[in-house]
């Protein structure tokens, strides 16, 4: 069930005018911002679908800026997000894509600044929920619905029993994994949908496995 | 965990409770919160709904493009002259749904239910019946519980997402949903409250969303005033007896096939519909400043 809670359908509270276009367009900039980690200096933003024909009518742009500059949805400071983005000296590009993708309302970001860069794809998919679908070229399903780690790590033999081992120790159960890879022996991708909220010790930890490249959390 | 309709109703009638306390235990066993902390967020979602309400009717609301604004407080106008011809809880219904909804276009806060588009139909006609049955605050927070439960099934068995299954996705939703909930309130069955959503459901079954210019302004804002008032006939039908003849999950399962068959071009594209006409291009190009021909 995609739905979980109802929450979901009665919320969230947000800023008019859509739910999918405008607070779900927030999350997705939002997921991208704290899997970032910080401020960037740019933000390149490519919509389709419905996204795409219909994103200025209902500040879908303001939206995902918002999301990238770590507003929440009921933020009333997303309204002026272009203005305060270019304040902050973040440069926004945006594009409205003709290719069809698989659900209709796609966005895919890219922000970053001199050292790092991050892609990520992330569709709305109805009364503000989204999933973010593919992360630096990984394919991937997140929902959003659980606090979850994702976790870059090199495609070798041991990195599963590794990380699971240090969530074993801190009692952290595992609710849904997957584990993605571009070509074998080289860069993979580790989802772990978990229970409990993982502190920043577990996350230090995490991080000085030689195995592991990167961690991050994404809260409930 | 209830998949559908019929075991929702099922779980109510075994347990002899209303469909709300469904809700709230399920939501208590998924997130493992306490019922303090889901009646406290309940709460705090119908604080926003009052607050979007209050100001619709009394403010003057004007959205960014100027297409919408001003109509849920101009009815309220009329209310008060006493001439209206559906009566006034319809009415104030109406009204307060189209104010919910000019917020949200003027992107002011509110809360979706189940989206922002739809957002006016369960609040406009919770605080009309407010006026009319005199319900206690835990009553009206029940009251967005018994909706949600219904638009969890609908979500997770169709949609509610109009660039995916059109109006009937959003505003048909809600209005099944306010229409079940209205039943509750208003104290009949959970098996009234499931014939109610069926019944307003089928009458928007094929709506399709076609925003001008792709604002959630014309015409939502005035599907969620016929939505308010579909589901207050379609709860007064069921709490008078009448049954509808296709069971309630099957009409939510129509619903979703429908929207699978949906042309794109009427899909929350802005390019089909009411959008596609002569006057909804022109109001495109000036809001928009794109000439005509260049569309």
């Amino acid at each position: 069930m995609k739905y979980k809670s109802v929450f979901d359908i009665i919320g969230p509270i947000m800023i008019g005018p859509s739910s999918s276009h405008t607070a779900g367009a927030a999350r997705i900039g939002r997921v991208a911002r704290s899997l970032f980690g910080r401020k960037p200096k740019y933000a390149t933003i490519s919509f389709y679908g419905s996204f795409a024909k219909t994103y200025r009518g209902h500040g879908t742009d303001v939206a995902i800026v918002g999301g990238i500059l770590d507003y929440d949805t009921f933020d009333t400071r997303i309204v002026d997000a272009l203005t305060i983005a270019k304040q902050e000296g973040i440069k926004v590009k945006m594009t409205a894509e003709d290719a069809i993708t698989d659900h209709p309302n796609t966005a895919r970001v890219i922000i970053g600044d001199e050292t790092d860069r991050i892609e990520v794809v992330g569709i709305s998919i109805g009364g503000g929920k989204i999933e973010i679908t593919e992360l630096n070229g990984f394919e991937l399903r997140l929902s959003g619905n659980h606090p979850a780690l994702l976790i870059v790590h090199n495609d070798k033999y041991g990195a599963i029993a590794g990380v699971a081992n240090i969530l074993a120790k801190h009692e952290i159960n595992i609710g849904h994994m997957e584990v993605s890879r571009k070509e074998k022996g080289k860069e993979a991708l580790m989802v772990i949908e978990i229970d409990q909220n993982a502190d920043e010790i577990i996350i230090n930890e995490l991080n000085s496995l030689p195995i592991v490249q990167q961690v991050v959390k994404i809260h409930d | 965990m209830f998949r559908n309709v019929a075991e929702l109703i099922e779980l109510a009638e075994s347990k002899n409770c209303k469909i709300s306390e469904i809700m709230i235990q399920q939501e208590m066993d998924v997130t493992g919160r306490s019922r303090e902390e889901v009646l406290g967020f309940m709460d705090r979602n119908l604080r926003v709904m009052e607050e979007a309400v209050m100001r619709g009717i009394t403010e003057d609301v004007k959205s960014h493009s100027g297409l919408t604004g001003g109509d849920g407080k101009l009815l309220q106008t009329y209310i008060q002259s006493g001439k209206s011809l559906s009566g006034e809880l319809m009415l104030d219904a109406v009204s307060k749904a189209m104010a919910t909804n000019e917020v949200n276009a003027a992107m002011g806060t509110i809360c979706a239910t189940p989206t922002a588009g739809s957002a006016g139909v369960v609040p406009g006609t919770l605080f009309a019946l407010k006026e009319k049955l005199n319900p206690t605050r835990e009553q009206m927070i029940e009251y967005l519980f018994a909706a949600g439960a219904f638009g969890f099934v609908v979500a997770n068995n169709a949609s509610i997402s109009g660039a995916a299954g059109g109006c009937q996705a959003e505003v048909g939703s809600a209005t099944g949903m306010a229409a079940a909930a209205i039943v509750e309130l208003a104290g009949g069955s959970p098996s009234q409250s499931a014939e109610a959503m069926a019944i307003a459901l089928k009458n928007m079954l094929g709506l399709v969303c076609d925003p001008v210019a792709g604002l959630v302004e014309v015409p939502c804002v005035k599907r969620n005033a016929m939505g308010a008032s579909n589901a207050i006939v379609a709860a007064d039908m069921a709490l008078a007896g009448i049954v509808s003849r296709i069971p309630c999950d099957e009409v939510i399962d129509a619903m979703y096939k429908i929207g699978l068959s949906m042309p794109s071009a009427l899909r929350e594209t802005a390019l089909g519909g009411l959008a596609a006409t002569p006057t909804g291009r022109e109001l495109e190009a000036k809001i928009f400043g794109i000439p005509l021909n260049e569309k």
